[in-house]
């Protein structure tokens, strides 16, 4: 068990370095550069500027320097934000893209699971149709439509709730809720198919044989079997929705760290670039060691070695 | 326990399910009693009903698309059909217990043994954390799972088939139950293996004064450990007699036919195995008459146009067939190998 986290701890590295080049490649291939605008500086000052970053060596040497501090931790300095560090910008936009990513799966899944469940116990009931037909509605509408549609009904409608920024909790409801729909949806589907394939299982038959009531029947021995799916979808699902924080800050104008990804895009910002894009890949690559982690401690009948 | 001493007297039971492909009468008007430590085999191919009429003892129909709508089943004077939910789950595991076809996926594979066993005595015997793990200890033991102590923490994925089948054995009779329904226990089992789980069977239930209710395709199995047979076919009961005689003299065509696929290596070496012609019918879409007329070898026609009556060989022993009596009395007159 230790040496299987070691080794997915370990093998992090390369692919972050290997994502990290890629990303840089494909800056690089773009046509382009960060001092390609319509204020054309006078030649030797671009030079100058250019020594300074280094961006007058050949490009492999380049390349090189990159790497050489990409593993120091150190992404040196954001090319639009004068005298700022990538680490300190990524430091401070963090927090706003955490809260709502985070609050959007705690949501996602508290109303997923409990729907999925109760659809999944009342099959073909008027509320299984219902929650899924629902589902199914949260899972085709993209969050760049549904906000706006929340904006337009609780912002604009009916003033109940702010209709961007960043502020106190009423600020979060809206974005957190577009950011939640679809996973919401996905997991409640989930859990409703997993759920009914566990109660028909041999072992449930069992349980129920032995005279245990319904409820610790799902309880103790259906949820587990049940919510493995749910687990294996965590993974995915918490990479796709350090993605939707992108389009959701947009929407809602909040000062993210996906917001500051698009800028630095658009900006031509390299540095800050690949500072986000190493740090997003790492982020991704440790939830899905835990989600594998977490598979053994529901199912014991998986190894790690 | 009534006055006749019946553990279960199940009367004209009906079992259907609803599917799309129109109403499946699973079992159909089945009767029989169990007599108190007694064994009552029940035979059939796939698909007979055998498994239907045990869950529908035990209310463990899926419902829906299953229903039981007609019959009674009187456990220890009791109609089980009769009581709520709450109170057919004090039946279960406590008074009547089973135990399945295939020990790998009848055990939760995410508990331990221990808990799985452990919470049975909980529940019906009002055991204490404590006296429900010694007693988990001790049922293995009875089992013959060696080193309980320390294989009572291991998940079902550490044992082999075999001794998965001991512990669904050993959670099933934690309780002492009264009844207990064995579905096929050594169906998905190696040859040798399924010798030792029947004779634990039989030990457990000689000493536990158990009755039992043994469901099998296997005739080999059901000669040797029971007192009465009963042979189903889709749905029916097609006949129902003393082990002994149902060996002897079968008074059914199908039995007939069951009793000739048995292999014989001593007397049939080098023969090609006998086989019931045709498979067994859609019990959705039953013809007109007998269900079993498309195999049977002296089928006529009144086989086609009526169904065949529940026919009174002798003191319990029943046939259903137009012929009873003459295939009674040929199984009488000839040995087996001359008949068919």
């Amino acid at each position: 068990m230790l040496g299987f986290i070691l080794r997915r701890l370990l093998i992090i590295i390369p692919m972050a370095l290997l994502v990290v080049s890629v990303t840089w490649a494909l800056i690089r291939i773009a046509p382009g550069s960060f001092y390609s605008n319509e204020k054309t500086l006078p030649p030797a000052i671009e030079a100058n500027i250019k020594r300074k970053y280094g961006l007058d060596k050949p490009w492999y040497q380049q390349y090189f320097l990159m790497i050489s501090n990409v593993v120091r931790g150190d992404f040196g300095d954001s090319l639009k934000y004068q005298g700022e560090s990538v680490n300190d910008i990524i430091k401070r936009h963090l927090p706003y893209s955490a809260t709502i990513g985070a609050l959007a799966y705690l949501v996602a899944l508290m109303v997923g699971l409990s729907a999925g469940i109760v659809a999944s116990i009342r099959q073909n009931s008027g509320f299984d149709y219902g929650s899924m037909a629902t589902a199914m509605l949260g899972l085709s509408v993209p969050n760049f439509v549904l906000g706006p549609i929340l904006v337009l009904v609780f912002a604009l409608g009916v003033y109940w709730l702010p209709p961007a920024r960043w502020g106190g909790m009423s600020n979060l409801i809206l974005p957190v809720l577009t950011l939640a729909a679809i996973y919401m949806a996905y997991i409640a589907r989930l859990t409703r198919a997993g759920m009914l394939e566990v109660m028909r299982s041999d072992y449930i038959r069992t349980a129920r044989a032995k005279g245990l009531s319904e409820t610790s029947v799902l309880l103790r021995h259906g949820i587990r079997g049940g919510l493995i799916p749910v687990v294996s979808y965590t993974g995915p699902a918490l990479a796709g929705l350090l993605a939707g924080t992108v389009v959701v800050e947009k929407v809602f104008a909040i000062p993210g760290l996906g917001n500051i990804f698009i800028q630095s895009v658009l900006n031509r910002d390299e540095p800050l670039t690949l500072g986000i894009v190493a740090f997003l890949s790492i982020l991704i690559m440790v939830f899905n060691l835990i989600v594998d982690i977490s598979y053994g401690i529901l199912d014991p009948r998986i190894r790690y070695d | 326990m009534d006055k006749n001493g019946s553990i279960l007297s199940v009367n004209d039971l009906k079992t259907y399910f609803q599917t799309e492909d129109g109403m499946v009468k699973a079992v159909d008007g089945i009767s029989f009693k169990l007599e108190k430590g007694e064994t009552l085999g029940i035979v059939g191919e796939s698909g007979s009903g055998k498994s239907v009429t045990n869950l529908s003892v035990m209310r463990l129909i899926p419902e829906p698309p299953g229903k039981i709508v007609g019959g009674e089943i009187i456990f220890d004077g009791v109609d089980v059909r009769k009581l709520s939910i709450d109170e057919v789950r004090k039946i279960r595991g406590r008074r009547i217990a089973m135990i399945f076809q295939d020990p790998m996926t009848s055990l939760n594979p995410f508990l331990k043994i221990s808990t799985q066993l452990m919470e049975v005595t909980r529940l019906h015997l009002g055991h204490t954390k404590e006296q429900a793990y010694q007693h988990a200890i001790k049922m293995l033991k009875t089992v013959g799972i060696p080193d309980p102590e320390s294989r009572i923490n291991n998940y079902p994925h550490e044992f082999s088939g075999g001794m998965r089948q001991r512990v669904m054995i050993a959670m099933a009779l934690s309780c002492d139950p009264e009844l207990l329904i064995a579905d096929e226990p050594t169906t998905a089992l190696d040859v040798t293996i399924q010798a030792q789980i029947l004779e634990l069977i039989k030990d457990l239930k000689a000493r536990m004064g158990t009755s039992v209710i043994l469901i099998t395709h296997d005739l080999g199995v059901v000669a040797g450990m029971t007192e009465k047979i009963i042979v189903m076919y889709a749905g029916k009961v097609f006949e129902q007699a003393r082990t002994k005689e149902l060996f002897a003299s079968p008074a059914n065509p199908y039995t007939k036919g069951l009793l000739k696929s048995v292999p014989d290596p001593a007397h049939e070496q080098g023969k090609e195995l006998y086989q019931i012609p045709g498979l067994p019918p859609d019990v959705a879409h039953l013809p007109v008459g007998c269900p079993f007329q498309e195999r049977c070898y002296r089928v006529e026609d009144i086989c086609r146009r009526e169904f065949p009556p529940f026919v009174q060989i002798n003191e319990g022993h029943h046939s259903l067939c137009h012929f009873a009596k003459e295939v009674y009395a040929e199984s009488n007159a000839t040995t087996l190998e001359e008949q068919i």
